[in-house]
C-alpha cells in the first residue's frame, strides 16, 4: 500500500537534521534553546545531561528573577524551561513567571506564557487562581487574537471554582462574528462539561444552536459534548439522530469544502466521531437504528479502498453497525469489509481486522468460522502484537471443545511472555476458561497447576481462591469430588519430590492448604510422607512467613500418629520463638493441637467440606464480653471509617463509607478456620459475589453456562476422551469452509501456504472452531456423536430425567450441542427443536432461560411453548388484581384459574397467573400473592378432559425458599372440569437475584399408570421486598452493625429538575423501599427482606452518576438488590 | 481518548511531550523510557500498534524522529496513526522555509494544542490549525 502522504518526508529532512539557515523570525540552531538542544543530543551519559541540565536551570532561574530580564527574553527563557521539564526535570521556580508572561506580553509572548501554564500546572494547582483576572481580561480585548489565547488556555486548564466568573464572557461568544472565536467558545464551554456538568446544564439550548451553526468548525466543536451528553444518557437526545445523519450525509457526500478533506477523504474525523454517535444512539434501538441504515449504507459505498485513512472510517463504521440494532444486508457489508481487513498484507490493517473480529464476534460467533484460516495464521505471526490480539478474539469464542487448544496457545504464549501486564492478564483469562470449560479433572489440575506457577506472585488473587473454593465446596457427585481432590493431592506431592525452590508463594499456599485439608483420600502417600515434604518446604528460606502459617496449619490438620506428632513438635519448637505474632501463634496451635487429638477433632473436623460454615461476621458472639466491658467503664469500640468521619467532622449524613472495605488480611485472619481464604472472601461481600452477579446478569457474552464453579463440573466419563478436540478429522467437506478457500482467498492474492502445513492447520481450525459452528456447520467435525453434552447438569435437573436422557440424547445431541454451544437467537432454536425429539424440547428451553426469559416449561409439546413463555419474571410481575382477572376471563373461558382464588386472597396485590406446565388433560398454573407479610404462592391444576383424575401429589422443594404447605386439605381427586388450587407459604432462605422453586406432580390416569411431571417457578427477589420503616438515627446505628458491603454506580435518571429525588422516588416505588431522608446530593433507603433481614442504602450523586452503597447483614442480599435497582434504572 | 503525545528522537532523547491525563512529573520519564524502549525495538515489518499495560502506543518514524501516541482501549488506531500524520504535514506546510523544527519548540506546541484538546482532535482542517499561529506571526512582524 502506498501512502501519498508519505512522501511530504522527504521535504522534512529539517526534522531531525541540526544545522539549519536562521529563519527571520523564528529559532534556529543558533539560539539558546538550539544550543541546549544540540548539547543533549551529543551528550552520552544521564549523567551527563543532568549536570548539563542543572546548570541551565540555574542560569534559567537567574534570569528570570532579574527585573532587566525583558519579556522577549522571559519568552525565551520560558520556552528552555519547557524543554528542561520535558525531560523531566523541574523548574517550578518558572511557573509564577509563566503566569506573569501571560498576564504582561504580547502577541507570541503571552500565548507562550500561557502555553508554559497549561504546560506546567495541573487542574488543582493554586497558582491556576491567579490566571482567573488575565483570562478575564483577555476574554474582554478587542484584540480578536488575545480572545482566542484566552478561550484556548480556558478549555485546557481552568480552576472549577472559578468557572462562574467568566461563564457569561464565554457563553457571549458563542453569538461572535468569528468563527474560530464562536468553535473556541465551544471548546471551552465542552471543557467546563467535562470539569463541572452543572454548571453548563442551563446552556443545553445554545449546544443545539452550535450544532446547527453554519461554519462546520463550530458544528464538529459541539459534537464532542453531545458524544459526552449522549454517552451518559442516549434517551435524552434520541430527537437529534435525524439531525447527526444528516450531517454525516453532507460530509459523505462531499458538501464540505475542500480545506476539510485530508487526501481527498471529506473530513474523515469527523465522519469517525458521528459514527460514534450514531452507534450510542442506534444501541438497542429499532427505531432510530432505522434512521442510520441508510447513511451507513453510503459511507460504506463511498469510501474507496486504498488508503489509511478510509479504512479507519470503515472499522468505525463496522462498528457501528455491529452495534446498532442488527440489518442483515449491512450486516452482509460489514463482515466483507473485515474480511479485507484481516487478509490485507498490511500489518497495521491486520491488526485492526482482529481488532474489529474481536468485537463483531461477540455479537456473531459464526464470523469467527468463516475467518478461521485467517485467525490460524495470525496465531503463528511473528509479530507478538497480532498474536495476541489473537489470543483475545479466541478466548471470546472459547467453549467446553476447543478449551484445550486454546488454553495451550495462552499458556505457549505465556512462556515467553515480556511484561507483567500481559502475564497477569493473560493467566487471569485461562483460570476463567478452567473454570468454566475443562473436560476433565487431571487437565484442570494440570493448567491450574501451570497458571500458579507463570502467574507466581503477581496474578489477581482471587485466582487461587475461587481454585480453593471450588476444591472446598465441592459437586454434587462425591465421588467426582473425591477423584479432583485426589488428584490435586497427588500431583502436588509428586511437584513437591521436585524442585521446589522456583515455585511461587501462592502456589505453595495452595498447595499446603490442598495437602493439609485432602491428603488423607490419598493411600499411596502416607500423612508422614507429606509431613516432611512440607517440613521440607518450612525450611527453604525462600519460604515467606505468611506461607510458612500456611504450611504451619496444614501440619496442624496432619499430625497424628508418633511420628506426626514428633515432627509437629520439632517444628512448633522452631517456630515458637519467631519474632513474627501470627507464625508463632501457628506454632503453639500446633503445639497444643498435635498432642490433644480429641481437640483437634472438634477444632478442625475432618470431611466437613461440604457444607459451608456460617461465619457470623457481627461477631454476636462477643456481645455478653462487649456488654460486659462497656459496663465496666471501657469506651465502646468505633471502626476506622467512624473515627476517621468524627475527624472530618461531617456535617451532612455522616455515613459515607468512602473506601472503608473492612481490611480482612487474608494472611492474618484466613487460616484459622478450615475453610480458609474462600468463605470468608465471600463473606467480607467484595470480590466473589459480585463477579457472581455479573456472570448471572448475563453480562458474559458465552452461551456456555459455566460447567466450573458454584454448580460444580459433571463429568461424563465415556465422553472425556471424545471430547478431546484434536481429531484426525478434517473438516474440509465444511460448506463455510470451503466459501472461504474459493472465494475470499482467491480474490486476495495471499501467500498460499503448501499443502502439508495447510493441513496441519485446518487440523488446527477444527479444534479451535469446534463449537463455534453455526447450524450450517454442524458437520464440521463429521461425527455427530462425539458431542459432549455438558449442559446436562443444569440446576433444575429434577432426579430420573438424567437417565432418560443419556439414554436417548445421542441422536439429537450434536444438534442441541450446537445450539448450547453458541450464541443463537431464537430462531434457530425454533427450528431445531422442531426437528428433534421430545428430548430436545426439554432441553432447548433452557437456552433462552439463560437469557433471562422464562424456564418455567419442562418438556412442554411444541404447541404450549409459545404461551408459557411470556416472561413471568418481567418487572415485578405484579398486576393489579381486577384488570388481571378480567384478561384472563377473557382469555379463557371455561376453567379460569383466577376465579378459584381463595376469596381470602382476592384484592390483594398478586403476580399474573403463568401456566407452568401440562401433563395429559391437566394444566398447572401458578402466581403469587402478596398477603402482608406473608408470600403466598397458589397453584392452580385444571382438569379439562371429560373424567376424574387420581391420587395427585404435588411436591415442592427449593434450594433459596422455604416452602411451607398452607392447603387445608391436599386435594387427591380432580373432578372433570374442575380446578383445584393448592396454597404454599413461601420464605427465603438464600437470597439470589431470582428466586425459584422446583415441583415435581404425580397422579394416575385413568387407565391406572402412574405418572410424573417436572416444572419450576421462578419469581424475583423484588417480590419478597419489604419498606423497612426507620428513622435516621435508627439507620446511622444500624448501617454501622452490618458487614456485607456491596458499592456500585447506577444511572441516574433525570426528569428536569430533582434527578435525586426523582431516581430515589422511582427506586422506592418499584422496589417496595422506604425513603428514609434526602439531604444535599444524598439520600438513605431502606428495605428489609421477608421475613426480617434488613438492607440499608446509601446513595449520593457524583459525577452525574448514582453512587450507591448497600449494607445487610445477610452476604447475598446487597449484590440482589444493587441488581434489581440497576434492572428498574435501566427500563427507565 | 488520547492519554499523551511523545517525540522522540532514535537516542530515545524527548524532543517534546504533551500529557493529556495528568502524570506526575517524576513518572513521566520512566513512562518515556518504556514507551520509547517499547517502540524502537520493533522493526518496520511489525505493526505500529503496541499494547503497553492497559493502553495502546500508537507510533510513526520520520527519518529519526519518533511520534508516539498513548490511547486508551476504545479509540480506533488507525484514525490516530492518520491523525500524527496530518500533524507532520501541518509541520511540514507551517516550517517549509525554514528548517528546524524542533528549536521552535513553542511553535510546535501551539499549533498541536490546536490540533488535540483534553485527549479529543478539536480540527484537523490544515488552514485552520495553522491561523491562530500565523496572524501571531503577522502580528510580531507588523
Amino acid at each position: 500500500m502506498s501512502y501519498v502522504g508519505e512522501k511530504t518526508l522527504t521535504a522534512l529532512p529539517s526534522l531531525l537534521s541540526l544545522d539549519s539557515q536562521p529563519g527571520p523570525a523564528k529559532l534556529s540552531s543558533t539560539s539558546k534553546l538550539g544550543n541546549l538542544i544540540r548539547g543533549i543530543t551529543e551528550l552520552t551519559s544521564k549523567h551527563e545531561e543532568e549536570k548539563l541540565i542543572q546548570r541551565e536551570l540555574e542560569s534559567i532561574k537567574e534570569q528570570v528573577s532579574s527585573p532587566n530580564t525583558s519579556m522577549r527574553q522571559m519568552k525565551e527563557l520560558m520556552v528552555r524551561a519547557i524543554y528542561c521539564e520535558s525531560l523531566g526535570y523541574e523548574a517550578s521556580f518558572v511557573y509564577i513567571h509563566a503566569i506573569k508572561l501571560a498576564q504582561q506580553g504580547t502577541a507570541l509572548e503571552k500565548r507562550v506564557g500561557y502555553l508554559a501554564v497549561s504546560l506546567f500546572l495541573n487542574e488543582s494547582h493554586e497558582l491556576l487562581l491567579l490566571l482567573v483576572n488575565t483570562v478575564l481580561k483577555d476574554l474582554q480585548s478587542t484584540n480578536l487574537i488575545e480572545v482566542c489565547m484566552a478561550l484556548t488556555v480556558v478549555s485546557q486548564i481552568f480552576p472549577k471554582e472559578m468557572i462562574p466568573a467568566i461563564l457569561p464572557l464565554v457563553e457571549e461568544k458563542l453569538n461572535h462574528p468569528k468563527e474560530i472565536i464562536r468553535r473556541k467558545a465551544v471548546l471551552a464551554l465542552y471543557k467546563f462539561y467535562l470539569i463541572a456538568p452543572n454548571q453548563v446544564q442551563h446552556i443545553h439550548n445554545k449546544f443545539r444552536k452550535a450544532l446547527c451553526d453554519k461554519d462546520p468548525g463550530v458544528m464538529t466543536a459541539s459534537l464532542h459534548i453531545y458524544l459526552q451528553m449522549i454517552q451518559e444518557n442516549p434517551e435524552g437526545y434520541k430527537d437529534l439522530t435525524g439531525s447527526f445523519v444528516n450531517i454525516l450525509k453532507q460530509v459523505v457526500g462531499g458538501k464540505l469544502p475542500i480545506d476539510f478533506n485530508y487526501h481527498s477523504v471529506p473530513a474523515p474525523w469527523l465522519q469517525i466521531h458521528l459514527l460514534r454517535i450514531l452507534s450510542f444512539l442506534g444501541k438497542n434501538d429499532l427505531r432510530t437504528s432505522e434512521l442510520i441504515y441508510e447513511v451507513l449504507d453510503e459511507s460504506l459505498r463511498r469510501a474507496e479502498m486504498n488508503r489509511n485513512i478510509t479504512y479507519a472510517i470503515l472499522y468505525e463504521c463496522v462498528k457501528c453497525i455491529y452495534t446498532i440494532h442488527p440489518k442483515s444486508n449491512l450486516l452482509e457489508k460489514a463482515a466483507k469489509c473485515i474480511g479485507n481487513f484481516v487478509l490485507s498484507p498490511d500489518i497495521n490493517l491486520k491488526y485492526l481486522g482482529l481488532k474489529a473480529l474481536t468485537y463483531v464476534i461477540q455479537q456473531d460467533p459464526k464470523m469467527a468460522l468463516q475467518h478461521q484460516m485467517t485467525i490460524i495464521e495470525c496465531l503463528d505471526h511473528p509479530d507478538l502484537i497480532i498474536k495476541r490480539e489473537t489470543l483475545e478474539l479466541l478466548f471470546r469464542i472459547t467453549n467446553a471443545q476447543n478449551v484445550v487448544v486454546i488454553v495451550e496457545k495462552m499458556l505457549e504464549f505465556l512462556q515467553n511472555s515480556p511484561d507483567d501486564y500481559t502475564t497477569i492478564d493473560l493467566v487471569g483469562k485461562v483460570a476463567e476458561l478452567a473454570e468454566k470449560y475443562a473436560p476433565d479433572n487431571e487437565w484442570f489440575i494440570e493448567t491450574m497447576n501451570t497458571v500458579f506457577s507463570l502467574g507466581g506472585d503477581t496474578m489477581q488473587p482471587d485466582i487461587p481462591n475461587s481454585f480453593l473454593k471450588l476444591l472446598s465446596e465441592g459437586f454434587d457427585s462425591v465421588e467426582e469430588d473425591r477423584k479432583l481432590r485426589l488428584f490435586a493431592v497427588d500431583s502436588y506431592v509428586s511437584l513437591l519430590q521436585g524442585e521446589t525452590r522456583k515455585l511461587p508463594q501462592c502456589f505453595l499456599q495452595v498447595i499446603s492448604w490442598v495437602l493439609g485439608e485432602y491428603s488423607h483420600l490419598s493411600e499411596d502417600h502416607n500423612r508422614s510422607t507429606v509431613l516432611r515434604l512440607l517440613e521440607k518446604l518450612l525450611d527453604m528460606k525462600q519460604t515467606s512467613s505468611e506461607t510458612k502459617c500456611w504450611i504451619l496449619m496444614a501440619m496442624t490438620k496432619l499430625c497424628e500418629g508418633t511420628a506426626g506428632v514428633c515432627v509437629a513438635q520439632q517444628v512448633s519448637e522452631t517456630y515458637i520463638s519467631s519474632m513474627d505474632t501470627v507464625l508463632r501463634q501457628r506454632a503453639q496451635e500446633l503445639q497444643h493441637l498435635s498432642q490433644d487429638s480429641e481437640l483437634r477433632e472438634e477444632v478442625l473436623p475432618r470431611d466437613s467440606g461440604l457444607d459451608p460454615m456460617e461465619i457470623d461476621s457481627s461477631l454476636s458472639f462477643l456481645d455478653e464480653f462487649v456488654s460486659g466491658a462497656l459496663a465496666a467503664g471501657a469506651a465502646p469500640y468505633k471502626p476506622p471509617h467512624q473515627r476517621q468521619e468524627e475527624l472530618a467532622e461531617a456535617k451532612v449524613l455522616s455515613l459515607e463509607p468512602y473506601g472503608l472495605a473492612l481490611p480482612i488480611s487474608m494472611s492474618s485472619c484466613s487460616i484459622t478456620d478450615r475453610h480458609s481464604p474462600t468463605p470468608l472472601s465471600m463473606s467480607s461481600g467484595l470480590s466473589g459475589d459480585s463477579t457472581d452477579v455479573s456472570h448471572r446478569a448475563g453480562l458474559k457474552l458465552d452461551g456456555v453456562q459455566r460447567v466450573w464453579g458454584r454448580d460444580g463440573y459433571l463429568a461424563k466419563k465415556e465422553s472425556v476422551e471424545e471430547a478431546a478436540p484434536v481429531q484426525g478429522l478434517t473438516p474440509v467437506h465444511s460448506p463455510s469452509l470451503q466459501n472461504e478457500g474459493d472465494g475470499s482467498h482467491s480474490q486476495t492474492p495471499t501467500p498460499t501456504p503448501t499443502p502439508e502445513p495447510d493441513r496441519e492447520k485446518e487440523q488446527l481450525a477444527s479444534s479451535l472452531f469446534f463449537g463455534v459452528s453455526s447450524q450450517s456447520s454442524v458437520c464440521l467435525m463429521g461425527k455427530p456423536d462425539s458431542t459432549f453434552n455438558r449442559r446436562r447438569k443444569a440446576k433444575v435437573q429434577a432426579p430420573g430425567v438424567t437417565e432418560q436422557l443419556s439414554s436417548s440424547v445421542a441422536p439429537v445431541s450434536n444438534a442441541v450441542d450446537n445450539l448450547l454451544c453458541n450464541n443463537l437467537q431464537d430462531s434457530n432454536i425454533n427450528s431445531v427443536s422442531a426437528a428433534s425429539s421430545k428430548q430436545t424440547c426439554e432441553l432447548s428451553p433452557r437456552v433462552p432461560a439463560a437469557n433471562g426469559t422464562c424456564n418455567t416449561d419442562c418438556g412442554l409439546p411444541e404447541s404450549d411453548r409459545k404461551r408459557s413463555n411470556l416472561s413471568i419474571s418481567r418487572d415485578n410481575g405484579l398486576v393489579d388484581a381486577d384488570s388481571a382477572l378480567s384478561e384472563d376471563q377473557g382469555s379463557r373461558s371455561d376453567l379460569c384459574p383466577s376465579s378459584y382464588l381463595p376469596a381470602e386472597l382476592c384484592g390483594l396485590y398478586r403476580s399474573e397467573i403463568a401456566p407452568l406446565c401440562t401433563a395429559h388433560s391437566l394444566e398447572l398454573s401458578a402466581c403469587h400473592v402478596h398477603q402482608g407479610d406473608d408470600m403466598i404462592l397458589i397453584i392452580f391444576i385444571s382438569n379439562s378432559s371429560d373424567s376424574q383424575v387420581l391420587q395427585i401429589r404435588l411436591d415442592l422443594k427449593s434450594e433459596q425458599l422455604k416452602v411451607t404447605c398452607v392447603s387445608d386439605s391436599s386435594v387427591e381427586n380432580i373432578k372433570s372440569h374442575t380446578v383445584a388450587v393448592y396454597q404454599y407459604s413461601l420464605a427465603v432462605k438464600r437470597p439470589g437475584v431470582d428466586v425459584e422453586v422446583d415441583g415435581t406432580l404425580s397422579f394416575l390416569l385413568p387407565a391406572g399408570t402412574p405418572q410424573t411431571k417436572h416444572f419450576s417457578y421462578k419469581l424475583p427477589l423484588t417480590a419478597f421486598i419489604r419498606p423497612l420503616l426507620i428513622s435516621t438515627e435508627e439507620y446511622g446505628t444500624m448501617w454501622l452493625g452490618f458487614s456485607h458491603e456491596v458499592k456500585q454506580n447506577l444511572t441516574l435518571v433525570d426528569d428536569g429538575c430533582e434527578p435525586l429525588t426523582f431516581t430515589l422516588n422511582l427506586l422506592k416505588n418499584r422496589l417496595q423501599l422506604h425513603l428514609v431522608e434526602i439531604i444535599g446530593l444524598e439520600g438513605i433507603l431502606a428495605c428489609r427482606l421477608l421475613q426480617n433481614q434488613p438492607c440499608l442504602m446509601h446513595c449520593r450523586v457524583h459525577a452525574g452518576a448514582l453512587a450507591v452503597w448497600l449494607r445487610s447483614p445477610v452476604p447475598e442480599l446487597p449484590d440482589c438488590l444493587v441488581y434489581h435497582c440497576q434492572r428498574v434504572l435501566q427500563e427507565k | 481518548m488520547i492519554k499523551f503525545l511523545l517525540m522522540v528522537n532514535r537516542q530515545g532523547q524527548t524532543r517534546l511531550s504533551r500529557y493529556y491525563q495528568p502524570v506526575e512529573l517524576t513518572k513521566r520519564a520512566a513512562l518515556e523510557a518504556d514507551v520509547v524502549r517499547f517502540c524502537l525495538s520493533r522493526n518496520k515489518e511489525q505493526c505500529s500498534f503496541v499494547e503497553y499495560k492497559d493502553f495502546r502506543l500508537i507510533y510513526r518514524q520520520y527519518a529519526a524522529l519518533y511520534i508516539v501516541v498513548g490511547v486508551t482501549d476504545a479509540e480506533n488506531e488507525l484514525s490516530i496513526y492518520e491523525l500524527v500524520h496530518n500533524f507532520v504535514e501541518v509541520l511540514d506546510k507551517y516550517f517549509s522555509r525554514v528548517v528546524s523544527i524542533m528549536f521552535n519548540l513553542d511553535r510546535v506546541h501551539i499549533i498541536l494544542d490546536e490540533i488535540i484538546q483534553n485527549g479529543h482532535i478539536v480540527e484537523t482542517n490544515k488552514s485552520r490549525i495553522l491561523a491562530p499561529l500565523t496572524a501571531l506571526d503577522k502580528m510580531a512582524d507588523g
